[in-house]
């Protein structure tokens, strides 16, 4: 099979099962999905039909029951525990839904968690300021706002210049102005650094500012659209 | 700094009541390691040392009277080093203002050079003069209770004869290391002295004047000391040999062995304890750490930690606490040695005593010891390994407390809803719940089977003192007297009643096994010394027969029916054969009791009696005294106060005294484990008991939910912890007794009581602590808070 070195990502017949027996739950059943590099990518779809699963397994935090998950041309099935750690290190930027910052660190640490050991990383303070950070450095989680602890974690995944920025429900916490200065920032990540960004939602509207738009229901893909025209996040409706 | 030595910091710094509990306990565990290390090979060392230096003998022999040409026959003896013979005999020293004279020995120095073996170290004055008789050197421990200086003079009884002396010196000497008076066991120094004078002088007084009396002899290296003992009794036999005996059998060297074993099992036993303790508190305390820190692994893995990374992090932390509370501990271990190293210095008349660790194996206690805290951890850590990011990013499913079902139905109709939380988070979680159980339950075991001990060593006291021994004075006689002496004494002022008895030092033997010790005679149904087993009941002495003590039983593997040999170290020394009629449980020492005629029959000495023990009326006691002083025949006078006051600085001081200690830190150990529970279970809950604040439960409520569990543990605990406590008891009594004395293993009440009480008060103590906490949640900022 010829394989398109332009994308980032090649997922064929990609499975998941939960559990054994009458207890099986079948997160993904069978999933084919190409993206190219460099594009913002929407999932959209129902909670539970397995969007987090998916995410989780083409970031190499997990592993697929079956079926294949390309990244740039190499196996994420078929690689050792080591070598997946290495491809998170070198590649990957997470955020989630709840932040998940260190409780233990100031943002600056946060940030500097991911940048010690990653190969290429940019400056610790320009990645918080690419968030609009570059004053509460030294605070503490429990001293910011829902949005700035968001945008802490969004410096801590692009601080490495990951090659892809994974974010699950990122704005799913969020009012929405903060909401929408995030999705200005994960904007400004991809035109500016060139990383693929795929972002999780159930806020449709966030469909707008994507290239590509996927829609998701009971483990499998529905839908692909592109978007002729991109929307910026200001003039997203929430 | 890296980020995750910050994060490893700040976790540190927040969990630093319980990280510093741990320390502390593990702290502890290895002060006690390197103090009792240290103190047991810098006795063995500095004993060796003195030994050397002063040149104790090997073997002693002592005899009636030989003449010093036997000392070159010894010499040829093979195997034989050195020899050197001197003499020596019993005195009473009339002590100015004191009623009773003082027991002594004096044991001569040759007059013109110094002695080949048994030298003396002079810690003040000066040596005797070669030409003065009436010089003496006076043992320095003496000296110290009695307050002499330089110069004083001294009155002393010897063989009958009155005569004075002046002080030239103060000396300490390897085989005085702990001074009992002959027939005594607990050391006194201000009831027995030694005096040390001019060969020519003292056999004149003895009467054993181009002779000697006792017959010192060092090995060479690797010599068997048993042939060259019984070729030397063989030389000594038609001289009176009393039968030689080697430096083991020498009581001082023998009191100094019993300590330095009992520190060495001590040291074996109780530092591990600790670092079990130690080593489950750090185990609940990192899987709980890690338990709540479930999605931060999760996470810093997703960022390309490796899970070496992730869990050395985590075992960092262990590190941290483990070795910062081995340092303290050696810190403290070395510190304590020192102190102690004054205390049995001081006790054990050594001229020096320094405490010594050697770093090699200061480095060795302390990495076991870290290594032995934080392998519990290491179970937590495989789980840290193991966890895939994917897993811990997923908050954990809500407990599920289905389980509990059958019992939630019944719980229903008479159970109001906190007390039902209660309930369900025990059964929900019983492995947890028995952890704590047990924690708890051994740490008051610990403390209840040490305070056992304590009150077993009292009840020895009050029971040799109350029950056995019921006499006021003991008068003691320089050889066995005819009966008649014994009963003269009912008429000296004051006397009410008078019981003699009859000692016979002598080797036991069983074939192979032997015990250097005495067959004490009573008469039949004595009153004032009595012989009783454990249970108080009197022993009764058969017609004929021995009936032996229980550890001397198993000393000499001899059953009753067989037969004991009794080779007698006295007047025509025979050997006696006779059978054992019973063994006893006694409580002090490990006498062989028999009917004093039986005993005179067998040694073919009718009516003869070696001491006697008096009822008296105290207000006469003065006049008794002095009438005693003035009887030839008396060797020594007794006061039953003065021996009781002997023995409990004896039991009070040394390795004696750690038993204050374990309790003490038993009690710490407990506390440790039942704080540790009720904060953990604050931290697992705190979400839980916010929620319960803010749908309108009260602050007395919320606790009770938390402290309910608390409650439930240690009523769980304290049953099994008096269990615990009384099988420990029965190991840690072993461990102490000896063949000099035994601690009574009964069930003592007052001990579980109080420890109980003790674990109680910790639960009160801890549970109002983290009830502050409670009160102090801030409700908001938790719920706000994922966990
Ligand atoms: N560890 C798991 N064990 C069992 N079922 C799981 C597990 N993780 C996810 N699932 C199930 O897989 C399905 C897809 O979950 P997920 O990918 O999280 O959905 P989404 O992110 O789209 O809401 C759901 O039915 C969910 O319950
Ligand atoms: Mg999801």
């Amino acid at each position: 099979m010829a394989k398109d070195i332009s994308n980032i990502f090649s997922v064929h017949g990609l499975t998941k099962v939960y559990g054994e027996g009458e207890a099986a739950v079948h997160a993904l059943r069978g999933v084919d999905l190409d993206i190219p590099k460099g594009e913002i990518v929407v999932l959209l779809g129902p909670s539970g039909s397995g969007k987090s699963t998916l995410l989780n397994i083409i970031g190499g935090l997990d592993r697929a029951t079956d079926g294949e998950a390309l990244f740039e041309e190499q196996s994420l099935s078929t690689m050792s525990d080591r070598d997946l750690t290495r491809y998170r290190r070198d590649h990957v930027g997470f955020v989630f839904q709840f932040y998940n910052l260190m409780p233990s660190l100031t943002a600056r640490e946060n940030v500097e968690l991911v940048t010690e050991i990653a190969d290429d990383p940019m400056d610790v303070d320009e990645a918080l300021r690419l968030v609009g950070l570059g004053e509460r450095m030294d605070h503490f989680p429990a001293q910011m706002s829902g949005g700035e602890q968001q945008r802490v974690a969004i410096a801590r995944a692009i601080a490495k210049n990951p090659t892809v920025l994974f974010c699950d429900e990122p704005t799913g916490a969020l009012d929405s102005k903060t909401g929408r200065a995030v999705l200005h920032v994960l904007n400004d990540v991809n035109a500016k650094l060139g990383a693929t960004v795929m972002i999780v939602t159930h806020a449709a509207a966030t469909a707008a500012m994507a290239h590509r738009v996927i829609h998701f229901a009971d483990g499998a893909i529905r839908s692909v659209e592109t978007n002729e025209t991109r929307l910026s996040p200001d003039e997203i409706e929430w | 700094m890296s980020a995750l030595n910050h994060k490893l910091l700040r976790d540190l710094w927040r969990i630093k009541g319980q990280a510093g509990a741990i320390a502390l306990v593990v702290a502890v565990g290895v002060m006690l390691l390197v103090m009792m290390a240290g103190m047991l090979s810098s006795l063995v060392e500095t004993r060796a040392a003195y030994y050397e230096r002063y040149r104790l003998a090997d073997v002693f022999a002592p005899v009636t009277r030989a003449p010093l040409s036997m000392l070159d026959r010894i010499a040829e003896i093979p195997g034989v080093a050195a020899v050197e013979g001197r003499v020596q005999g019993g005195a009473l020293i009339d002590m100015a203002g004191q009623a009773l004279p003082v027991r002594a020995s004096a044991v001569s120095l040759p007059a013109h050079r110094v002695p080949k073996l048994n030298a003396i170290y002079l810690s003040e004055g000066r040596m005797l003069s070669p030409t003065r008789t009436e010089e003496v050197i006076v043992l320095q421990s003496f000296a110290d209770a009695h307050g002499l200086r330089l110069g004083d003079e001294l009155t002393a009884t010897m063989y009958g004869a009155r005569r004075s002396f002046r002080i030239v010196g103060f000396a300490m000497a390897p085989e005085y290391l702990f001074t009992t008076a002959p027939g005594e066991f607990v050391p006194d120094s201000a009831r027995f002295a030694v005096l040390w004078m001019n060969e020519e002088a003292l056999a004149a007084a003895y009467d054993v004047e181009g002779a000697f009396n006792e017959a010192l002899i060092a090995l060479e290296r690797g010599a068997r000391v048993e042939p060259v003992m019984a070729a030397v009794d063989a030389l000594l036999d038609r001289y009176g040999s009393l039968g030689s005996y080697e430096r083991a059998d020498h009581m001082s060297d023998r009191f100094i062995s019993e300590e330095i074993e009992g520190l060495r099992a001590t040291a074996v036993v109780v530092p591990p304890i600790f670092m079990a303790v130690a080593a489950f508190l750090l185990y609940i305390v990192i899987t709980r750490l890690v338990q709540s820190e479930r999605e931060q692994i999760g996470l810093i893995k997703a960022f390309g930690y490796t899970d070496w990374e992730v869990s050395w992090h985590y075992f960092k932390m262990v590190l941290v606490i483990a070795i910062l509370g081995a340092l303290l501990g050696s810190v403290l271990g070395i510190w304590a040695g020192r102190y102690m190293a004054l205390v049995y210095q001081k006790f054990y008349h050594f001229p020096f005593l320094v405490f010594r660790v050697d770093a090699s194996s200061l480095m060795m206690g302390v990495s076991v010891s870290v290594l032995a805290a934080s392998a519990g951890s290491l179970v937590v850590l495989s789980r840290v390994f193991r966890l895939t990011p994917a897993v811990a990013m997923r908050p954990p499913a809500p407990m599920d407390f289905s389980r509990s079902g059958a019992i939630n139905e019944r719980l229903k109709n008479w159970l109001d809803q906190p007390s039902r939380m209660v309930l369900r988070r025990i059964f929900r979680n019983p492995g947890r719940i028995f952890g704590s159980v047990i924690g708890i339950a051994v740490g008051m075991g610990l403390s209840s089977a040490q305070m056992s001990v304590l009150s077993g060593f009292d009840e020895t006291l009050d029971l040799t003192f109350g029950v056995i021994d019921r006499s006021d004075v003991s008068v003691s006689f320089f050889e066995p007297m005819p009966a008649k002496t014994a009963f003269d004494l009912a008429h000296l002022p004051g006397v009410i009643e008078v019981e003699p008895t009859r000692g016979v030092s002598a080797v036991l033997r069983n074939g192979l096994h032997t015990y250097r010790g005495a067959v004490t005679g009573l008469v039949d149904q004595a009153q004032l010394n009595r012989a009783v087993n454990k249970d108080m009941s009197d022993i009764v002495l058969p017609e004929n027969g021995v009936v032996l003590a229980k550890p001397l039983a198993d000393i000499l593997q001899i059953a009753p029916g067989d037969t004991l040999v009794v080779e007698v170290l006295e007047g025509k020394r025979p050997v006696l054969e006779v059978p054992v009629a019973s063994i006893a449980e006694t409580l002090l020492g490990s006498p062989a009791f028999m009917r004093m005629d039986s005993l005179n029959r067998d040694m073919a000495e009718w009516g003869r009696v070696s001491a006697a023990y008096l009822r008296v009326d105290s207000d006469q006691l003065p006049a008794l005294y002095a009438a005693l002083k003035e009887m030839p025949s008396v060797a020594g006078v007794t006061r039953r106060e003065d021996a009781r006051a002997a023995i409990e600085t004896l039991m009070d001081s040394g390795a004696g005294s750690m038993r204050y200690v374990m309790v003490a830190i038993a009690a710490i150990i407990t506390f440790g484990i039942v704080y540790n529970a009720a904060r953990i279970a604050f931290g697992e809950q705190s979400r839980d008991l916010a929620s319960l604040r803010v749908i309108g439960f009260t602050r007395g409520e919320t606790a009770f939910v938390l402290l309910g569990e608390l409650a439930i543990v240690v009523l769980l605990a304290i049953p099994l912890g008096v269990l615990i406590g009384y099988y420990l008891f029965f190991l840690i009594a072993a461990g102490f007794s000896t063949d000099i004395y035994q601690i009574p293993t009964t069930f003592r009440p007052e001990a579980y009581g109080m420890a109980g009480a003790a674990v109680i008060a910790a639960s009160v103590l801890s549970g109002w602590l983290v009830k502050r906490d409670i009160d102090k949640v801030d409700l908001v900022a938790t719920l706000k808070t994922r966990e």
